[in-house]
């Protein structure tokens, strides 16, 4: 696991200054703070900030093929290369390190741009093949490992932040109108498109080609619902599953350094843990967040599960203030704005884990995009159920079965519950059914917008640049599948393995792995007939089918609480915040023309004084807060030198390969 | 008439964040979609706290709440009862 950097010169040959890489990586020393390495020739240079994972010794980047024409710089973990280099042995390929790095290179040799198909793992990498000069640069099937790019005077510049890219003063930094309508719809942007006006990002799946002077983005692997001809019973499934799951919770152990795993309580969680203490030889060592307000917090699952595997574990407990103050920090390393304090609880996770020596953790993220787990896939079955059965006596019942853990719950009263999910759709695509609600309550935040950022919006519809990235012929697909696979396309990546993932983690030096996100996992989940997934209204049915004797049934039973942490209360409660105080003054939010400043007064007095705050209050507050600290870190007050890291770089372990 | 203006001023503050576009007394709150499911119980609890009144689950309809009308004449209705 690592950061990784570029410059390529699009129109020929133009000297690369090492400085340029040397400011890339350095900036980027969190994700990788083992060494640094470095590749220049005539038009391209490489550059590398490297966790060490596997082949502590021998692993340095970039690393080349057998006549050092083929080089490449790379972030992240190919799981299965232990039996990929085996195989390349045997074809006569020679090795001169001991690393998953480079299996790619040699596989590239065979391969071309269709080694990504033998890739069982989580990256983004660039190769740079000298020898018909092609620059190839990739990305993981769902966007576990990022990847960042824009174009400047004649070059592409890549990383794997943002921050990297604006170590180059030529590069702009401004936040894009645009971006902020899509996150404040959608909580994430449409890809290429990122916050800031110019910057793009490769999405999941997709590789990027520039060769010949011409470049083109390509898609080599996308989520396939098309059911399984082939039906089996439940407990095929089950067994299936579970076979696939050992296999891919085993392959994600491997490291030459000890590996770790998140318990939350949850059942993805405990699948996880719990496979690991039952089918491996690796020692069960696990760290959790706990939160003082019990409305968050999961303690009493996770000691259960703690009792039931015996496992060494440590904890952090999480007050308000904590989110609050680590939150700045936090907003540095998602680079975008988000809606939600949950990634802040997991940055003192990772950080957690750093002091007590790991680099790795397996988690269970993933599970409730693949397996049908979220609430918004129930809820969608209820929408239709509601529509089709007007006069059903089933459905003060069924209404009854939602969000039963919330504090606040939306079907307290029946009559309007009904009224809440019966949402209007005539607006949307009918394939977006199962997301509208959700959009629709979002959006409202849009209120806060400053009346400037309303005209830029003049005449914009979010939901077209959607139709562009998502496919048309979602309709192909059952109701279930049509919600998972936005979901996995959209907040996914997006979020969950973004700013709840990746760069949370990677902010203290953690890679997190995801068994549920093998490839051939999701493939196998896809292929499942939906009630397989969501039999009923019970969600993860064919998971819990398969692991009910590995887990205790307390486990196994509990009503699914979906990971959130507290809001505006990080905030707006207890001792009082000096960067909040400055950036909700009415005088910066009047300077930086986001927001209505008297409308976020109005919001901040009523937080402060409700007892109750919904959702979409909740949201708009975080999101203005996230918003104004972007601009205050990225916009304003951005060191384009970082000096003192170049330094660090050069000081600590620089292993310049070529130059 | 001070209740109704009471009950707007609740409903511009909290829910228009003091962007009143003429909103009529007659204007339905889930039709306008300035209320989502927490909405309601923060009107619940406006209500429950400012008049006193403890509003039973079969009450909380939006008969009863969804205009600034309705609302008006729940309360007058409930603090006569009490």
């Amino acid at each position: 696991m690592c950061g990784i950097a570029g410059v390529f010169n699009l129109y020929g040959d133009r000297e690369i200054q090492k400085e340029t890489l040397r400011r890339m990586v350095a900036i980027l020393r969190h994700r990788g703070p083992d060494g640094y390495g470095f590749y220049i020739d005539k038009r391209i240079g490489l550059g590398h900030a490297r966790l060490s994972i596997i082949d502590l010794e021998g692993g340095w980047q970039p690393i080349h093929n057998e006549d050092k024409t083929i080089w490449i710089t790379f972030n992240g973990e190919i799981f299965n290369y232990r039996e990929l280099r085996v195989d390349l042995l045997s074809k006569g390929h020679e090795f001169y390190t001991k690393s998953d790095t480079e299996v790619i290179v040699h596989l590239y040799e065979d391969h071309g741009v269709d080694c990504l198909n033998y890739l069982n793992g989580q990256f983004a990498f660039a190769i740079w093949d000298r020898n018909i000069e092609r620059l190839f640069i990739a990305r993981d099937r769902v966007g576990i490992r990022p990847l960042f790019y824009t174009f400047i005077d004649g070059s592409i510049i890549f990383a794997s932040e943002i921050k990297a890219l604006f170590t180059d003063k030529r590069v702009k930094r401004e936040i894009d109108p645009l971006a902020l309508d899509q996150i404040f719809t959608f909580w994430t942007t449409i890809l290429p498109r990122t916050s800031f006006r110019g910057i793009f990002e490769l999405p999941a799946g997709h590789y990027l080609l520039i060769e010949s002077g011409n470049w083109k983005i390509k898609q080599y692997w996308d989520l396939d619902f098309t059911p399984d001809t082939n039906v089996k019973t439940d407990a095929e499934y089950a067994e299936d599953l579970r076979e696939l799951l050992i296999d891919s919770t085993k392959l994600q152990l491997r490291a030459d350094v000890p590996v770790g795993a998140y318990l939350s309580g949850g059942i993805d969680s405990s699948v996880i843990t719990t496979l690991i203490k039952k089918y491996t030889d690796t020692p069960l060592r696990t760290f959790s967040v706990t939160f003082s307000d019990e409305a968050y917090d999961e303690s009493d699952y996770q000691k259960q599960l703690i009792k039931y595997l015996n496992t060494d574990h440590s904890n952090i407990k999480c007050t308000y203030s904590d989110i609050g103050k680590v939150f700045p920090e936090v907003i540095w390393h998602t680079e975008k704005p988000i809606l939600r304090t949950a990634p802040a609880p997991l940055y003192l996770l990772s950080k957690l884990v750093r002091e007590n020596g790991y680099k790795v953790v397996l988690t269970g993220e993933g599970s409730d995009e693949v397996l049908a787990g979220y609430d918004i896939f129930k809820e969608t079955k209820v929408r239709r159920f509601l529509e089709k059965y007007p006069d059903s006596k089933l459905r003060p019942l069924i209404l009854k079965r939602l969000y039963p853990y919330l504090v606040n719950s939306p079907v307290r009263s029946l009559q309007y519950a009904e009224a809440f999910f019966k949402v209007d759709t005539t607006d949307y695509p009918a394939q977006y059914y199962s997301h509208i609600p959700r959009w629709v309550t979002t959006e409202k935040t849009k209120i806060f917008f400053s009346t400037k950022l309303k005209e830029e919006l003049r005449g914009y519809k979010n939901v077209d640049e959607l139709s562009l990235f998502l496919p048309d012929d979602l309709w192909k697909y059952d109701y279930l599948s049509q919600a998972q696979y936005i979901e996995a396309k959209t907040l996914l990546p997006g979020y969950i393995l973004s700013s709840q993932g990746d760069r949370v983690a990677m902010a203290h030096s953690i890679e997190g792995r995801f068994p549920f996100l093998d490839h051939r996992v999701i493939e196998f989940c896809c292929k499942l007939p939906p009630h397989i997934r969501m039999n009923a209204l019970k969600e993860k049915y064919i998971l819990k089918e398969s692991m009910k004797d590995l887990i205790p049934p307390s486990i196994i039973k509990r009503i699914k609480q979906p990971y959130m942490a507290p809001d505006s209360k990080s905030f707006l409660y207890g001792e009082s915040l000096h960067y909040i105080e400055e950036l909700l003054s009415e005088k910066y939010l009047r300077d930086t023309e986001y927001f209505d400043p008297r409308a976020v007064s109005m919001l901040i007095k009523k937080s402060r004084q409700s007892p109750i705050l919904g959702f979409k209050d909740n949201m708009a507050i975080v999101g203005i807060i996230s918003t104004l600290l972007l601009h205050h870190t990225f916009v304003e007050n951005f060191d384009t030198e970082s000096k003192e890291a170049v330094e660090r770089v050069i000081e600590n372990k620089e292993y310049a390969v070529k130059v | 008439m001070q209740l109704k203006s009471d009950i707007r001023k609740f409903i511009v503050e909290n829910f228009l964040y003091g962007k009143d576009d003429g909103l009529d007394d007659e204007v339905s709150f889930l039709g306008k979609g300035l209320i989502d499911s927490t909405g309601v119980l923060e009107l619940l609890a406006f209500v429950e706290e400012k008049y006193g009144i403890s509003v039973v689950d079969e009450e909380l309809i939006p008969e009863n709440f969804d205009s600034i009308n309705r609302l008006s004449n729940y309360i007058s209705r409930k603090t006569v009862d009490q």
